[in-house]
């Protein structure tokens, strides 16, 4: 059960990266008075919304082993391998950052140091006051320590899963560390996913703050991973490598995804309701920005991400069936590409955003960029792991 | 004359053969008792599918539509009422207000009238008597039930000559 990325799959693959690559030099090109930023931003959004999605992987795969469930254990390489992206998502977050803290772009407002000169004109009173937390020294020992350590448990995860293919029979060596170590990384991710979504995310709004950000990213963030999981097992299934892969492993892959869903329209709901009923000046800008510039893509967002899975997958048969699982997945995986480009775009733009090629093209760089590091990763190693306390449970999972 | 034939077991996957052994002699199951749900039992005696969760899909199209209706004619029609500067002039410009409600009117509908008619069809409402044939089907034991009239065809005697071959604990009529 071996998968060879060949030389098909390659070329797609390096076309994507190439269609990214133009956009990025067009954006540039075709210029305007906000190019820059544009292709910034673009990559900010991409860059972010493809490293969640690795990073989901390293949380899921850590949720399989701090439960101790047995059903998924099929589909562990499938986990691991998306999770190979993490690595690389980090670096490509890193870029940004760099660029950001060196002016070469101006995605974060509160980076600019004359905000907190009581001398200039740009002296800007409420952030001058969030800079305790909120400056550059301090917001880069988070950042690095955010993605040092997200990057160590997905590596350790992989060797470790490694290693048990190789060992004798009988020998369960890391079942039990494999739990301890995830329980202590699903606490740290917990605290992490949320103050993270503030560095990165939230503080490009730098005056609006919300409580329940770190939530809304983290499950728009799970479910596009859960999705890309579900694409990638479709595919490998297809082609014949993942027999080991029945009808009740789809179907609860499609639970979540469907599951998931509704935690995102919960929580995108909860904070946009609470906003919408106080009314409060400094709060109500972040929806005003992007109701009133940003229609269409924030009440699409919200209507692709929420009525597409509850009407399309709300029965049975739909969550059983992979390639209409599949279908509904692309749609919602694109809306919640959308959905980060809701939360990035006006702040970084404000009302000069555009949805066009640029911003589609850097996504598609970077589907290609991810399906590269993936399907690389999945080549390695057989696509059934050996030797797992909970393989034959996994293999004869059934559920009605 | 009893309505049934039962065979007790004292162990879920003997029932579980002995089922498929009753079936492939000609004879129709007409209901197993069992203390908790056994895997694959569904397949075995060619159970269809619920429609429960169709009929919870509707109770909660119900309640949708019935708290929508309500607070429309509570907060908007009845006694409209500006509640911290949202003056209720129609239901539109204050539908997220009335979001949460409508919410769960449409869980309790949903998980109501799905508990109700799932009591109700298996007529096991509080205060009606048991219909299990052994207290032990509640415990540790397993019964499988053959009615007479399904099975008009064979005599009790060879039914039960059947039965015996299956290793029961137990086999009565009732």
């Amino acid at each position: 059960m071996d998968y060879t990325f060949d030389g098909k799959a390659k070329r797609l693959t390096f076309i994507l990266m190439g269609i990214g690559l133009l956009s990025l030099i067009l954006g540039y090109v075709m210029g305007g008075d906000h190019a820059g930023q544009r292709v910034w931003s673009s990559i900010l959004i991409s860059g972010f919304f493809f490293f969640g999605i690795g990073l989901i992987a390293t949380f899921f795969l850590a949720i399989q082993y701090a439960a101790e469930a047995g059903w998924g254990i099929v589909l562990k390489r499938i986990m691991e391998g998306v999770a190979a992206y993490t690595p690389i998502g980090a670096v490509t977050l890193v870029v940004v950052f760099l660029a950001s803290t060196f002016h070469l772009n101006h995605l974060y407002h509160w980076m600019d140091a004359s905000l907190y000169d009581t001398a200039s004109d740009h002296y800007d009173e409420i952030i001058a006051h969030k800079q305790a937390y909120l400056n550059l020294p301090f917001w880069w020992i988070r950042t690095l320590a955010y993605l040092g350590v997200y990057v160590w448990f997905t590596n350790i995860f992989r060797k470790r899963s490694l290693a048990e293919d190789e060992i004798a029979d009988n020998q369960k060596p890391f079942y039990l560390k494999n739990q301890t170590l995830a329980a202590i990384f699903l606490v740290f991710f917990g605290y992490t996913s949320v103050t993270a979504s503030w560095d990165w995310l939230m503080s490009i709004d730098t005056h609006w703050f919300s409580t329940i950000f770190g939530w809304y990213i983290f499950s728009g963030m799970w479910i596009s991973s859960m999705v890309m999981m579900v694409l990638l097992i479709v595919y490998l299934k297809g082609k014949g490598l993942m027999d080991f892969v029945n009808d009740s492993h789809i179907h609860d892959m499609g639970k979540w995804v469907f599951g998931v869903s509704f935690l995102w329209t919960y929580l995108f709901f909860c904070q946009f309701m609470l906003i919408w009923y106080s009314n409060i000046p400094e709060e109500v800008t972040y929806y005003q920005a992007r109701i009133n510039d940003y229609t269409w893509v924030f009440w699409g967002t919200m209507l692709i991400n929420f009525i597409f899975p509850m009407l399309l997958l709300m029965s049975k048969d739909a969550k059983r069936n992979a390639g209409f699982l599949s279908f509904v997945g692309a749609i919602i995986f694109f809306g919640h590409w959308l959905d980060v480009y809701m939360i990035i775009t006006p702040g970084t733009m404000k009302e000069h955003g555009h949805l066009g090629i640029v911003e589609i093209g850097t996504f598609l760089g970077f589907l290609g960029l991810f399906l590269y590091t993936v399907l690389n990763a999945l080549s390695k190693r057989p696509l059934l792991v050996k030797n797992h306390p909970m393989l034959e449970e996994s293999l004869h999972h059934h559920i009605n | 004359m009893s309505k049934a034939i039962y065979a007790l077991y004292d162990d879920d996957e003997v029932m579980v053969d002995g089922a498929k052994t009753i079936l492939s002699n000609d004879i129709r199951i007409k209901d197993v008792y069992s203390p908790f749900p056994i895997h694959g039992l569904e397949n075995v005696l060619g159970i269809k599918w619920t429609r429960l969760a169709i009929t919870s899909f509707m109770y909660g199209i119900t309640g949708l539509t019935l708290a929508l209706l309500g607070i429309w004619f509570f907060m908007i029609d009845d006694w409209p009422m500006n509640i911290g500067g949202k003056p209720s002039m129609d239901l539109y410009q204050n539908i997220p207000a009335f979001i949460p409600v409508t919410f769960e009117f449409t869980v309790l509908c949903a998980a109501h009238g799905m508990a109700i008619t799932y009591l109700i069809r298996n007529w096991t409402l509080p205060g009606l008597p048991a219909r299990n044939p052994h207290p032990r089907t509640t415990d540790d034991h397993f019964a499988i039930e053959i009615a007479h009239d399904e099975n008009t065809g064979k005599s009790t005697d060879e039914i039960r000559a059947i039965l015996q071959g299956t290793n029961p604990v137990e086999i009565f009529e009732k």
